[in-house]
């Protein structure tokens, strides 16, 4: 396949940045997108330009690291994928590509397509564990049982990668899609109850400070998740918060 | 210098008890004067990071990446191996014991693979009381599966991801403490060098990967835990940043590196499909419980699937060939992963291999669908003669224990494993080699220790599944924390370490220049040309199986091309600012180094164990026929070897290996 892409070129956080369009050629179909981007990068060394950066680990669709906002949609065309897992059969010979980084207030551009998601790990600073001691002296897992459903549905909310396309979709930029998945987590075990109270308190108190805006039910948190994590957990998070507050 | 192990007296099963006791102990006061490095936030940084702070130590904890939730391990898929015998199937501690150190084929140091099995069901508490949710029954209590090469159910997993939760759990950990301020995270620093200051470990050298400032950072103790070199061979199924860098500065700086031939070759991963490939994605060995491997037994039957006249469903059972269960009866499909990949390798080269390459087999979930297809008819009351009902119940179970699995090679290879087998090949997975340590984790530096993948300590030569996970876990959680202390408690009246120096001066000064060059010499080729030419000399002379000739070869070429790298890489960008491509650059010089005394490793070691296959070292007749031959009399060492300069001058010492309460056997799957 033969490829336009038009990607964002910034060179630091405070370069105000530009569209750049780029030509690549013999794709093939077996491609992962970030492979693509591996060929064009070794084409730009090659003719002594600097290459693209853009963030991305395992490509395994599982450290949450790469991002990349295609053609409009947070991970591109394919649905419950990150972008290291899309493939480029998902387009045709002589498509158009517009590449973008994921935009939110909270996450500012480091260079190119690469952000800073750091606002996450700080909501989890707030909150996002459970206060027992690292020692080993702890009772016997099994002391602890867990009934099947709210251990699959703890997993489930679990499954979030952390890689902010719910925020880069969301047109409020908002991160309640992350934090319910959190919260729901352990809202839904027996060992997360404890400390419940002032966990949903703490970390939505740290969402808003990091500049994320609010939830209008819009959904295409959802739909751009590609981990399926679902809006009931924002539902969730939502009563959590509320009888959190009455009780605080 | 000697090489000591430092294992404690004693019988095995009293050694870690009795260590622990004797111990110096840190006042809990003095702690908040001793800070610590830790380098690395997978699951062996990560849990150290977390443990270390929650006694009260100060921590420093590096990553490379933008958050520590995202370090290699999230990756692991299939499972974490403890002593539970929650299934009563007859698991104990000696047990776990037995199966590692008879997996590792006799290579591993039994009494760190005593106190693994011993602290393995204390990180299953753990790690429920932080929150991590594993797979449980109806009955709310813990689930378990099997793994390749044990005959016991004492793996612990969530779902396909349980890597993903227990470095969450981990991170959840570190997150606490970095709240309360008792660790402070550096996010996206790579570490360059190791600060030695009177013959101690005493800091390190980092580059700020957003901004290139490079940043000196001084402590009494430093800690790697910086994963596996895996990488070497460019594709595996390592993440793309895992690196050696880490652990070859230490060894530069005096830590030996030991037994860097032990490879683990996984055998089932997406096959290569084309030149364009960055890395290789492993399905997790989990599948093997219920998929069963085979290929075509004629020839003509491989040629009609390969240009697609011939669906693998269609072929009638007796025209395929499970040479698995076939050649192992006792173990069939779950044979350890290098008898496995051996023997996927042998039908491939064979001509047998069912892709366009050639070099691929197939798992088949099939019968296992009719099986649990059946089964849930059966407790359901259905019809369990019908074959569309059967089909679809027992797609339903399969799609509950592995659907991620699936969905992610349906991604990859646009087929459904569904309704078709899986094709796997054997790739690059992990590391059993690194940086030596002694019984308490510390390396030939005195006060560097090394932690989890990036050490070489419990697994031999060849790693059990499930297994690499546990000892991250027990070395973070519950080896180093004591260990340390002990090293530690003479530091309590030494103060800040102070980075202005000679020492870091001069550790910072090479760190400067290796990047300046880079960035100035202005060569013809990228790094990566460079990589994928290492690659393709490790996986052809230095990769599953191994020979003299090819080693001798590997050697050469590559001194050869580490001489061309240095003269012809080329680096775009500067180093002030977020250069990828610089990051890259210093990791393949490392490579390039390490993957010559990797090839010198396994030329010296004359004996087919494990993971490391030398064509000249099988057994010629008996049963055992044609399978790999071990070399206990002239063998049962690690090698260690010290830097001297170029990795041909690398000096070679042993650290005889005793089996007191194992006796050594020849493994048999048969
Ligand atoms: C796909 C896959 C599946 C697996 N499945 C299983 C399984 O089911 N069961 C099992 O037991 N094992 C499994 N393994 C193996 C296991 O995941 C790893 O061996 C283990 O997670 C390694 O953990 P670690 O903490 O030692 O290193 P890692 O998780 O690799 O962490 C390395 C850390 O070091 C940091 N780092 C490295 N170099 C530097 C540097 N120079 N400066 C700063 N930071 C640095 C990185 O940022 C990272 O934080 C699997 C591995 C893979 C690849
Ligand atoms: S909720 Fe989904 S989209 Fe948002 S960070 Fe988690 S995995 Fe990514
Ligand atoms: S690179 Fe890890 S999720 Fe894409």
């Amino acid at each position: 396949m033969n490829l336009t892409l038009k990607i964002w070129r910034q060179k630091n956080a405070s370069d105000k940045g530009k569209m750049v369009d780029y030509k690549v050629t013999d794709i093939s179909p077996d491609m992962s997108f970030l492979e693509m981007l591996d060929v064009l990068n070794e084409q730009l060394i090659n003719n002594d330009e600097e290459p693209v950066a853009f963030d991305h680990d395992c490509r395994e669709g599982i450290c949450g690291m790469c991002s990349l906002y295609i053609n409009g949609e947070a991970h591109g065309p394919d649905r419950g994928v990150t972008t290291c897992q899309l493939h480029m059969r998902m387009f045709k010979d002589g498509d158009t590509i517009t590449i973008e980084p994921f935009r939110a207030t909270a996450f500012p551009v480091v260079k190119d397509l690469v952000v800073d998601r750091g606002a996450f790990d700080r909501i989890q600073h707030a909150g996002g564990f459970i206060s027992v001691n690292t020692s080993g002296n702890t009772i016997d897992a099994n002391a602890i049982p867990v009934n099947k459903h709210d251990a699959d549905d703890a997993f489930s909310a679990a499954t979030c990668i952390g890689c902010g396309a719910c925020v880069a979709s969301c047109k409020n930029s908002s991160a309640m899609l992350f934090v319910g998945a959190k919260v729901s987590q352990f809202a839904l075990l027996p060992q997360g109850k404890i400390e419940a109270t002032d966990r949903v308190l703490n970390m939505v108190k740290q969402m808003d400070e990091e500049g994320f805006g609010n939830c209008t039910n819009t959904g295409a948190c959802e739909v751009e998740c590609p981990k399926g994590i679902s809006l009931e957990n924002i539902a969730r998070m939502n009563r959590e918060y509320l009888s959190a507050s009455l009780k605080g | 210098m000697s090489l000591d192990s430092k294992v404690p007296q004693g019988p095995i099963k009293d050694k870690w008890t009795d260590y622990k006791n004797h111990i110096d102990l840190v006042n809990p006061a003095n702690k908040r004067n001793i800070d610590v490095i830790v380098v690395g936030t997978g699951l062996a940084g990560g849990s150290a990071a977390a443990t270390l702070a929650e006694l009260g130590y100060n921590v420093k904890a590096f990553c490379f990446q933008d958050s520590p939730r995202r370090a290699h391990s999230i990756a692991a898929q299939g499972g974490i191996n403890a002593a539970k015998n929650y299934q009563g199937d007859g698991d104990s501690t000696y047990r776990l014991f037995y199966d590692t150190v008879k997996g590792g084929d006799y290579r591993s140091r039994e009494a760190n693979v005593y106190r693994l099995a011993e602290v393995s069901a204390n990180i299953i508490d753990q790690c429920v009381a932080q929150g991590v949710p594993f797979a449980r029954e109806y009955g709310g209590l813990l689930d378990n599966r099997s793994f390749g090469g044990v005959l016991v159910s004492r793996t612990f997993y969530a779902a396909g991801q349980t890597g993903q939760q227990l470095l969450l759990g981990a991170y959840s950990a570190m997150n606490r403490q970095i709240g309360r301020g008792k660790i402070k995270m550096y996010n996206r620093h790579e570490m360059l060098d190791v600060v030695k200051v009177d013959g101690k470990a005493r800091g390190i050298i980092t580059r700020n990967l957003i901004t290139g400032e490079i940043e000196r950072h001084s402590a009494h103790a430093v800690v790697l835990g910086t994963g596996g070199y895996g990488n070497v061979f460019f594709l595996s199924t390592n993440a793309m940043g895992s690196n050696v860098t880490a652990a070859w500065k230490a060894h530069k700086r005096g830590a030996y590196f030991a037994n860097p031939c032990y490879t683990q070759i996984h055998p089932t991963c997406i096959p290569v499909s084309g030149d364009h490939q960055s890395k290789l994605t492993l399905m997790s060995e989990s599948l093997r419980n219920d998929g069963r491997i085979w290929v075509p037994k004629h020839m003509k039957d491989v040629e009609a699937i390969k240009t697609g006249t011939l669906k693998p469903r269609e072929l009638a059972e007796e025209d395929r060939d499970y040479y698995l269960e076939r050649r192992y009866p006792a173990f069939g499909n779950l044979v350890p992963r290098d008898v496995a990949s051996r023997a996927a390798k042998e039908r491939c080269d064979a001509g047998f291999g069912v892709n366009a390459t050639g070099e691929a087999v197939f798992l088949d979930f099939a019968s296992a669908i009719q099986r649990y297809g059946k089964e849930t008819a059966h407790v359901k009351g259905l019809d369990e003669n019908d074959a569309v009902l059967v089909k679809k119940l027992g797609q339903e179970v399969i799609k509950n224990k592995y659907g991620n699995l699936f969905q992610m090679y349906e991604k990859i290879v646009d087929q459904d494993p569904y309704n078709t087998p899986m094709m796997i090949y054997p790739a690059v997975h992990y590391t059993m080699g690194g940086v030596w340590v002694d019984y308490n984790l510390m390396t030939t530096v005195p006060g560097l220790y090394c932690i989890g993948e990036a050490n070489f300590s419990d697994h031999g030569a060849n790693r059990l599944g499930a297994s690499a996970l546990m000892q991250g876990l027990a070395d973070g959680y519950f080896v180093l924390p004591y260990t340390i202390g002990d090293y530690l408690s003479n530091d309590i009246r030494t103060g800040a370490i102070s980075t202005d120096t000679k020492e870091f001066e001069e550790a910072e000064k090479e760190v400067r220049e290796k990047l300046e060059f880079f960035v100035t010499n202005k060569g013809s080729h990228s790094v990566d040309y460079f990589h994928k030419k290492l690659g393709k000399i490790m996986w052809n002379k230095v990769g599953m199986s191994r020979n003299v000739k090819g080693l001798t070869e590997a050697i050469a070429e590559i001194k050869a091309l580490r001489d061309q790298f240095w003269k012809e890489v080329k680096v775009p960008g500067t180093n002030e600012e977020f250069n990828e491509e610089l990051a890259k650059a210093g990791r393949v010089a490392d490579f390039l180094e390490l993957g010559e005394l990797f090839a010198k490793d396994a030329l010296n070691r004359e004996e087919s164990c494990g993971g490391h296959f030398r064509e000249d070292s099988v057994e010629l007749d008996g049963e055992q026929k044609g399978e790999a031959l071990r070399n206990d009399k002239d063998f049962a060492y690690v090698s260690a070897w010290e830097y001297k300069g170029e990795p041909s001058d690398a000096v070679l010492h042993k650290e005889e290996l005793e089996f007191k309460d194992i006796e050594l056997k020849q493994r048999s799957y048969k």
